[in-house]
């Protein structure tokens, strides 16, 4: 059912008041990046006090953008904003933290080389001149108690977990008495039960009659904390109403627009082993063991999830199956033959296709899409003869892909980095997929995309199971790993800590798995 | 004799790596904020013509001091407008502000070439020392007012950077400007401060050199001490008072250069002290890149609100 054509009600402040009163409220606010983009096109809603209120949409559909504008971030181009019922203008953060705002951005931003402590004053003039952060730690420590944001003031950022780096960036904005809180994604690097302690806080705030504001596109998050629900697309305000009024599915459907289709992983029948590694030990950046004793297969045409909280060994995972990092101890198999040695190069030849977490590590972004798809086959026929590049074949290469895996725009010569995430990331699969390969590391390959983006990667990632690949899927995302994967392994400090395989989830298995996550056996 | 040696080596190297050191100092502050500044031997040559031309004019040394760092300051402008204001490519930037300073330093200076100072800075009488034991008296001997301040200026700076507030600030603008930002710092004016200090910093260096080290004036008189100094910036992890040690020592391989000629060519020794910073970067390098410290994350790169991600 197309939903581009559903009109709900668009006028703003229909249900304002109710005794709690109006805390912010848009009226026809308007941004645009030139030339042609309108980010926000005439957004009017209010959020009411001591609410949680969230804005659900797709990537660009304009939400951050204004959260931006409410955190005086960005300048509207037209449009009012009003806070507590008077008409404001926000130039500028500082003005912003005047007003009782604060935000907790989806990249977190805070300077990891400082203490916490040092990252919660920063900006303050009120501040002591000398020994600021030292003579504050006191008033941090009562704060995150009175939150139960349970962090060390005085550890250094870069060594907090995400979770706990999310503490302290909430921990902040408390401590600048933000009334109003943004919270920006805030779910998309945590546990499930981090996910619950941030509702339970979240709670909290609400009980003192602090407003949150929760940017997100997972519906889920939308029907277990929020009071009320704003839905944005294309820029525009769909829908303001309460998560009792409507469901899961209706929201889903003014969200993207048309009815989304939900894949059943296939079963897989072989059991012949693609990847094999046999107790493998690898060194981290900061010299301590990254990976322990690690043992897993991927057979053919399997799906295996690997599942965890960023920085548990995933990287170092998929850098030793492709040859980037060196292994320590214990041996890796392609099928029969022993790749422990191997160089990059010489692993992607037998067949190993990469998906890298950092874009920019697959692809050379001021690059064209027709150079980028030829990386790994440039050095032999077709394409070259000796050294020189018959670029007419690769353009009729470049062409049948970007038909095939529907690249948009169909410009081989357009760099890369002009593409939208969505579109980079097909040049990418096209590239690794077309090889048919016989095993596929792919690491977050749908972070940061939007909901068609994500299900014509994961259609794609299928296709190539269907083919017979093997897969490993490296993802934080839970939700995609039990959509796609047939077995699940959950890395937890350098270590397998458990494993399930199912034909098909169940809910406990998700709570299993994210107890798992957070280190709980089970 | 080894001891003799010892001595007189670190009492020169006192007075030696003085100017090395104030511009180091000055760089430390600027490359903590984010900017990196290659302008330094630039801004110490102006800073060096203006103060021996101020000096020589008014018979006044402390007021031709003053006189270069200001100079200094205010010609350190032209890179904050150009990497701040304009957020140009503060390399590009940076050379260029050592080009324009050795050539006007070059030009302007043409028809003050081989003269000197009448009324230089002077070497603190040996009375001053009198009542100290005889080691401190050869430590201090013929060393001056300024050099001396060099070390006092470290451990304010250091202090400063590390335990205040807008050293604080200072520190964040260099690591994530974005973030700092939307905390409420005012990146713009913490950046363009900390070039303008820096430009003072090597201003005051390069008058040392033509006011107290060598009270005269002569092109090029810098000797690539300003490259040095960028140098000896990373070498110190962007901290005061390793600067402190590492200018010492820097002096110090310059006098042995000096000392050592008798035994050893000459011309290995005069290319040790810029041999030296070669080989110590390497290994600095490799065991910052360890230990996660030195380089401010945010170096080099403009700042632009909105656009950081």
């Amino acid at each position: 059912m197309e939903m581009d054509d559903v009109v709900m009600e668009e006028t703003p402040g229909t249900n304002a008041g109710e005794g709690s009163g109006v805390e912010v409220a848009f009226r026809s606010v308007t941004k645009r990046f030139p030339p042609h983009i309108i980010a926000n096109d005439r957004v009017s809603f209010e959020i009411e006090r001591g609410t949680v209120h969230a804005l659900l949409g797709e990537n660009g559909a304009g939400k951050s953008t204004l959260m931006n504008i409410l955190y005086g971030l960005l300048q509207p181009d037209e449009g009012e904003i009003l806070v507590r019922g008077r008409s404001v203008t926000i130039p500028s953060p500082q003005k912003a933290i005047a007003l009782g705002i604060g935000m907790v951005h989806q990249h977190f931003k805070l300077i990891p080389t400082h203490t916490v402590a040092e990252n919660i004053i920063l900006g303050l003039p009120s501040v002591p001149f000398f020994f600021p952060a030292k003579r504050e730690i006191r008033h941090i420590v009562e704060l995150s108690e009175r939150y139960g944001l349970r962090v060390d003031p005085r550890a250094r950022v870069w060594q907090l977990s995400a979770g706990e780096k999310q503490k302290m960036e909430i921990l902040k904005a408390l401590y600048r008495r933000a009334n109003i809180l943004i919270l920006d994604e805030p779910t998309s690097v945590l546990t499930p039960q981090e996910v619950e302690e941030l509702f339970t806080t979240l709670r909290a705030m609400k009980g003192e009659g602090k407003t949150c504001i929760f940017i997100t596109h997972k519906l889920n998050e939308v029907m277990a904390v929020a009071d009320r629900v704003t839905v944005m697309r294309y820029g525009k305000v769909k829908a303001t109403l309460r998560p009792s009024e409507t469901s899961s599915q209706e929201l889903a459907q003014m969200m993207v627009g048309k009815k989304v289709i939900a894949v059943v992983p296939r079963r897989y029948t072989s059991r012949e082993m693609v990847l094999r590694l046999e107790n493998v030990w690898v060194m981290g950046d900061r010299d301590f063991p990254a990976l322990l004793d690690v043992s897993l297969t991927v057979s053919q045409g399997e799906i295996v999830g690997v599942a965890g909280v960023a920085g548990n060994g995933q990287r170092e995972l998929a850098e030793i199956v492709t040859g980037l990092r060196k292994v320590k101890q214990g041996r890796l198999f392609l099928g029969e033959k022993e790749i422990t040695h191997l160089t990059p190069r010489e692993i992607a030849s037998l067949g190993v296709a990469y998906i890298p977490e950092e874009r920019h590590l697959g692809l050379v972004g001021s690059m064209s899409v027709a150079e980028n798809l030829i990386f790994r086959t440039y050095d032999r026929p077709p394409f070259s003869q000796g050294f020189l590049v018959d670029w007419g074949k690769v353009e009729a290469h470049t062409e049948r892909l970007i038909s095939d895996y529907h690249i948009y725009p169909p410009f081989p010569a357009l760099p890369v980095k002009l593409l939208s995430g969505g579109n980079r990331q097909r040049v990418l699969l096209a590239r690794e997929l077309e090889r048919n390969p016989r095993l596929v590391i792919a690491s977050n390959p749908t972070a940061g995309l939007d909901v068609a983006g994500v299900e014509a990667i994961h259609e794609l990632l299928l296709k190539a199971q269907e083919k017979g690949a093997g897969i490993l899927l490296i993802s934080g995302d839970l939700d995609e790993l039990l959509k796609l994967a047939n077995r699940i392994v959950v890395l937890f400090r350098g270590g397998i800590i458990g494993e399930r395989e199912r034909e098909q989830w169940t809910e406990d298995d998700r709570r299993d798995i994210g107890l798992m996550m957070g280190g709980v056996k089970r | 004799m080894m001891g003799e040696i010892i001595l007189s080596t670190m009492n020169r190297s006192l007075v030696y790596a003085a100017p090395l050191l104030l511009a180091t100092l000055g760089e430390i502050y600027a490359e903590r904020a984010g900017v990196l500044n290659l302008g330094v031997e630039g801004m110490m040559m102006v800073g060096a013509l203006s103060g021996f031309i101020a000096a020589y004019s008014t018979a006044n040394p402390w007021f031709g001091v003053l006189v270069g760092g200001v100079v200094g300051g205010l010609f350190s402008l032209i890179h904050a407008f150009a990497s701040v204001t304009l957020r140009a490519n503060q390399t590009v930037s940076g050379l260029a502000l050592t080009l324009l300073g050795t050539g006007l330093a070059g030009t302007l200076g043409r028809g003050w070439e081989g003269k000197m100072l009448a009324v230089p800075i002077r070497s603190l009488p040996e009375e001053v020392f009198r009542s100290c034991p005889g080691v401190v008296r050869m430590l201090f001997k013929d060393t001056n007012v300024l050099a001396l301040l060099g070390v006092v200026f470290a451990v304010t700076l250091w202090f400063f950077l590390f335990k205040t507030r807008p050293g604080l600030w200072l520190r964040s603008c260099g690591e994530n400007p974005a973030a700092s930002d939307a905390l409420g710092v005012n990146v713009w004016a913490v950046r363009y401060g900390a070039i303008f200090f820096g430009g003072i910093m090597a201003g005051l260096g390069g008058a040392y050199i033509a006011i107290a080290y060598r009270p005269s004036w002569s092109s090029g008189m810098t000797q690539g001490m300003g490259w040095l100094a960028v140098a000896l910036t990373i070498f110190s992890f962007w901290n005061p008072l390793y600067a402190l040690v590492g200018a010492y020592l820097f002096g110090a391989l310059f006098h042995l250069a000096f000392r050592l000629q008798v035994w050893i060519a000459p011309e290995i020794l005069n290319s040790l002290p810029y041999l030296f910073p070669v080989i110590a970067l390497v290994f600095v390098s490799r065991f910052a890149f360890r230990k996660k410290i030195g380089v401010p994350a945010g170096l080099g790169k403009p700042y632009e609100r909105g656009t950081s991600e």
